[in-house]
């Protein structure tokens, strides 16, 4: 699939930001003053950036209210509403927060299992694809789940928290890189199945001299040379360099910030490699894993 | 709106025969055509006049080579559309309504009203049969010319799909495929039609007809001409050539 650079910068951004959301929401740092401005407004700049930047690449931006219908079938429309209702629903604790005054913990933990289910929708938009195999599987959501709050524990600085989340974010992308390698080939879709053709296919000839949408967009073939070594950034920026930094680092925030910046370096790693990994079963069409028949 | 309606009787749809068709092409000029002046907006062209020349189509042509162990090698034309999925992936994941299935006969068609142009139904498509309209940004796909098959002002022999009326080698029919008894129906059953990507799940309505078998089995054509033994002069130098 192809890794465009706006949607890998702003699921990143705006997943960190939901997870600082939701770590605030659900009161496990209680900052108040310019602290609490700070990160509940990090919080809301970078989950906020995020929702804008998701409309830039529509083609009919200007009907983007509509998305907000279909939330009984697309994961689509229920991320829309889960991620405007979690901002809506968390804005007066943030309020309180800042200015002072006192809410009931339900508020927070009501407004954090919202974003909680915005980020899992989001995850669910990719992982309910099952043109896309590596995606189709419980993993894609959880890892969704797993960065945005790794990201926003390191930010709020919760150094125990951010530290076993690190921790457990490492072994869940290294699982769903190894379980995804192979799920495209387990899932047996071939030229044959494509075709309904027997024996041993191969293009011969493409329906079209030029490019076009689907190639450009879904059999996109990015240079995968690196990405052995981009899974190693990943997991080293995203994981273990920000959780050894919040655990063996004074409790500060200075430190807390360069753990954050260094997360989000190996989120962006990760969500490049998450979309130029992916294959979709169209691509069979054009000629990718040629020679098998059915 | 963007649910799948209940199971319907009809089931309009597409048969294309692998076995006739010849790779000629008219079906993509003639769906452009007539989908460039109907219904929603035209299928645009991108530099279409320069070397990186791009476009929208509702059905492409591609060609595969079949190598078989018991029959010679063979080119297989394969025309690629919309197959009007009674599951289809792209309809639920739509989150404006702008997808859907008609329940009276099973088209799959696009609101581009209300397209919005993310992409998602694209992605959620195995067969690759939806294409963003880079003018308009609007999904198109094939609409099995549904301005066409209900058109009373158009003469009868015209009131099937513009691909399936152009085809000069009978290579598409265009029937009910719900009915056990229609004509297109009759054919996949006595060739052996086929659905795409079965375990996709989408449980798509068009069927393709494998090519017929085709030359002597196991023989390959070109055995017979390898083996001529040369005879006289031939034969001669055939042979004195084989001392040095």
């Amino acid at each position: 699939m192809h890794p465009a650079p706006s949607v890998i910068l702003f699921t990143v951004l705006s997943g960190a930001g939901f997870g600082t959301l939701i770590l605030l929401g659900l009161g496990l740092a209680l900052p108040f003053g310019l602290e609490a401005a700070f990160l509940w407004g990090a919080g809301y700049a970078l989950a906020v950036s995020g929702l804008l930047a998701s409309t830039f690449h529509l083609g009919n931006p200007q009907r983007a209210l509509l998305a907000f219908t279909q939330w009984r079938t697309s994961w689509l429309s229920r991320e829309g509403w889960a991620a405007v209702g979690a901002l809506a629903m968390l804005a007066p604790l943030a309020l309180a927060s800042v200015f002072g005054g006192g809410l009931p913990a339900a508020f927070g933990i009501t407004g954090a299992a919202v974003a909680l289910l915005a980020l899992f929708s989001t995850g669910m938009i990719y992982a309910q694809l099952r043109t896309v195999p590596r995606w189709n599987h419980w993993t894609t959501p959880s890892l969704f789940l797993a960065y945005a709050l790794t990201g926003g524990a390191t930010l709020v600085g919760l150094p125990y928290l951010a530290g076993l989340l690190c921790l457990i974010l490492a072994v869940l992308q290294v699982v769903a890189w190894r379980l995804g390698d192979g799920r495209f080939a387990a899932r047996g879709s071939t030229l044959g199945t494509a075709t309904g053709l027997k024996g041993n296919l191969r293009s011969f000839a493409p329906p079209h001299t030029g490019t076009n949408y689907l190639m450009r967009e879904m059999i996109h073939v990015v240079g995968r040379r690196h990405a052995a070594r981009l899974r190693w950034i990943t997991i080293l920026f995203a994981a273990l360099v920000p959780g050894m930094i919040v655990i063996l680092l004074p409790d500060r925030f200075s430190a807390h910030l360069l753990a954050f910046v260094l997360h989000l370096v190996g989120a962006a790693s990760g969500r490049w490699l998450f979309f130029a990994e992916a294959e979709h079963v169209v691509g069979l069409y054009y000629g990718a894993h040629d020679g098998a028949g059915n | 709106m963007t649910a799948l309606p209940p199971p319907c009787e009809k089931k309009l749809g597409l048969v294309i025969d692998l076995d006739t068709c010849v790779g000629c092409q008219a079906c993509v000029t003639a769906c452009k055509g007539w989908n460039d002046q109907g219904y929603g907006v035209p299928l645009s062209d991108q530099n279409a006049y320069g070397s990186e020349n791009s476009g929208t189509f509702l059905n492409r042509v591609h060609s595969y080579e079949m190598m078989q162990d018991d029959g010679p090698p063979q080119i297989v034309n394969f025309p690629r559309s919309c197959l009007h999925c009674e599951n289809a992936p792209c309809v639920t994941v739509c989150p404006t309504g702008a997808s859907y299935k008609r329940a009276e006969d099973g088209i799959v068609l696009v609101n581009e009203d209300a397209c919005i142009g993310c992409g998602l139904c694209a992605w959620a498509c195995p067969y690759g049969a939806r294409e963003l309209d880079q003018a308009a940004g609007v999904m198109k796909k094939c609409t099995l010319c549904v301005d066409r098959i209900y058109n009373e002002t158009l003469p009868e022999e015209d009131r099937v799909p513009a691909c399936v009326r152009t085809c000069p080698t009978g290579a598409r029919h265009f029937g009910d495929l719900g009915d056990p008894e229609s004509a297109v129906s009759r054919l996949v059953a006595s060739r052996g039609g086929v659905a795409l990507m079965p375990e996709q799940g989408t449980a798509p309505v068009n069927r393709y007809l494998p090519p017929r078998r085709k030359g002597a089995a196991g023989a390959a054509p070109l055995t017979d001409i390898a083996d001529v033994e040369a005879t006289g002069i031939a034969g001669w130098l055939d042979r004195l050539l084989g001392r040095f």
